[in-house]
Formats: C-alpha cells, sequence, structure tokens
C-alpha cells in the first residue's frame, strides 16, 4: 500500500530529526516526497537551516580575553 | 565532541604533564593554562550571558573551580572540554538566579496549522542573498539580538546545542531536563530563531 503523504504540519514536526540526519531511510524517503511537491515546505527547512547557520556564524569570533582580566583570574587564584 | 574539542591545541604541552603541574602547584602551568584558554571561555560566556561584567564573573569562578578541582580532572576529557563544561555550568548557575523570561512569549513564533495539516500563511520566500545585504558585523548583530530575544530556556538549548556544540545527552545534564525535552526545546528555538529572522530575509519590513 503507498504511504499516505506527510502533512506540513508532520513535515514541521520532524524537521530537527530530518536536519539532524536521525530519521530511517523510510521516513526520510516520505519526508523528501512531500518536499518535491511543496514549495512552502521547501522554503520553510532553507529558513530553518539558514537560521541554525547563521545562528554558528554570529558567534564564531574568538576575541582575545583582556590582560586586566588575566591578571585578575590569576590575583584571584593566588587569593584562595 | 564539541566545538571545544575540535579546536587544535597543536603546540600545547602534553597534557597529562600539564595537569601534573597544575596539581602540584605549579602557577607557570595555572598562568599558561589562563592565557591559553581565557578568550575562548570568555567568548563562550560573553554568548550565555547578557552582561560583560557576568561573564567576566563566571570566567574567573569557573578558572577558580579548576585550579581547586584539578584532582577531580579524570584523564577522560581534554582539559580544553572540562574548562568548556565548568564554565558552562557557571553561567547557567548565574542564569538561574537571573530571571526568567515567560515560557509561553514563544508560542507566536511557532508555525500554525490548519485542522488538515497545511500551514496557515506560509509568508513570503525566505532569500539568503538578503544575508549579502548586510555587512557581516551588522547581521552577527541581528542574529545575536534574535536569540537573545529568545525565553530562556530555549535559548539555553540553542546555545548549548547549535553554538557550543555539545550533544543532546551533555545539554541535557547540564540543565537537568531530559533528552526528550532537550528535542523539543531545540526545535522550538530554531523555529522561533526563524521567524524572528525572517522578516530580514524575505523582503518584509522587519
Amino acid at each position: 500500500m503507498k504511504p499516505r503523504m506527510l502533512t506540513c504540519q508532520e513535515l514541521i514536526e520532524f524537521l530537527a530529526a530530518y536536519v539532524e540526519g536521525e530519521l530511517s531511510a523510510e521516513e526520510r524517503a516520505r519526508f523528501d516526497l512531500h518536499l518535491s511537491v511543496c514549495p512552502h515546505c521547501v522554503d520553510y527547512v532553507h529558513g530553518y537551516r539558514e537560521s541554525i547557520r547563521l545562528g554558528k556564524a554570529a558567534f564564531a569570533d574568538v576575541e582575545e580575553a583582556p590582560e586586566e582580566l588575566v591578571d585578575a583570574i590569576l590575583a584571584a587564584r593566588n587569593r584562595s | 565532541m564539541n566545538r571545544v574539542d575540535r579546536r587544535s591545541e597543536a603546540g600545547a604541552p602534553d597534557e597529562q604533564e600539564w595537569v601534573e603541574r597544575l596539581r602540584a602547584g605549579d602557577e607557570a602551568a595555572y598562568a599558561a593554562l589562563v592565557r591559553m584558554h581565557a578568550g575562548r571561555l570568555l567568548a563562550v560566556a560573553r554568548r550565555m550571558l547578557r552582561t560583560e561584567e557576568d561573564a567576566r564573573d563566571a570566567l574567573q569562578e569557573a578558572f577558580l573551580q579548576a585550579f581547586r578541582g584539578i584532582d577531580r580532572f579524570e584523564g577522560g576529557a581534554r582539559l580544553s572540554t572540562w574548562l568548556h563544561r565548568i564554565l558552562v555550568n557557571a553561567c547557567l548557575m548565574r542564569l538561574r538566579t537571573r530571571s526568567r523570561r515567560p515560557e509561553g512569549a514563544i508560542d507566536e513564533l511557532l508555525p500554525a496549522f490548519y485542522e488538515d495539516g497545511h500551514r496557515i500563511d506560509p509568508g513570503p520566500p525566505w532569500r539568503s542573498e538578503g544575508a549579502d545585504l548586510v555587512e557581516q558585523r551588522e547581521l552577527a548583530t541581528l542574529v545575536r539580538g534574535a536569540i537573545d530575544r529568545l525565553p530562556e530556556i530555549y535559548r539555553n538549548v540553542l546555545l548549548l546545542r547549535d553554538i557550543e556544540g555539545l550533544d543532546t545527552e551533555e545539554t541535557a545534564r547540564l540543565l537537568d531536563v531530559k533528552g526528550d525535552t532537550v528535542k523539543v526545546r531545540l526545535h522550538r528555538a530554531r523555529q522561533a530563531l526563524r521567524a524572528l529572522l525572517a522578516p530580514h530575509f524575505t523582503g518584509e519590513t522587519p
């Protein structure tokens, strides 16, 4: 029997498992089948992935700790 | 493996030897440890806490805890991972003492559906080229601001899982919740972040 098409709601409910690669091959196939006919969900998945990527990128910079802070940390250790 | 693990520590002294020097109270080893990790850990604290003062205090506290607890360090983890965990805990402790935002505030940012499962008002399509229209620094500020608007319990999960790169199990342990709760909150947080960023990437007026 042909599996029932996922609804948009079901697709979005399982989206995290989809992007994490946690779906079974069969579940993934049903997911992809829905995406092949639903541009709104294609867009939703794209924006979801982009939001994750933008979040990581927004915090990618590593800054040096100010010297006075390093000194304060070392001084605190000596006092302890 | 988390983000801290993946960063190279090439050129660092042999870790076991370093731990032994720390256990012996070697001041130079402690100073080197602080200098090597302070920048990266301060960045973590700044991500998690809302003020610079809090971030600096948490960092100082974390190093003191590490110094006092070096005897409890087990060789199974790397020093960088161990320090990261101590710092994240110190930040979470601080967040717990601050007032929380109401959890319900996220619902309006989640997609709504008709009874047949179709989405109500999918909105205009996401255009990634929107990112090119904004200076990178400005974009980073925009995204950080959006993450800051998330209610605390969602923001924490998003930061630990997507930004700090911790796995579900470790995040659940740190937040003292179940793994499934982490998964649900992460998904809701990502959806809310998407909704907050969408106006900037769909040509709508933010």
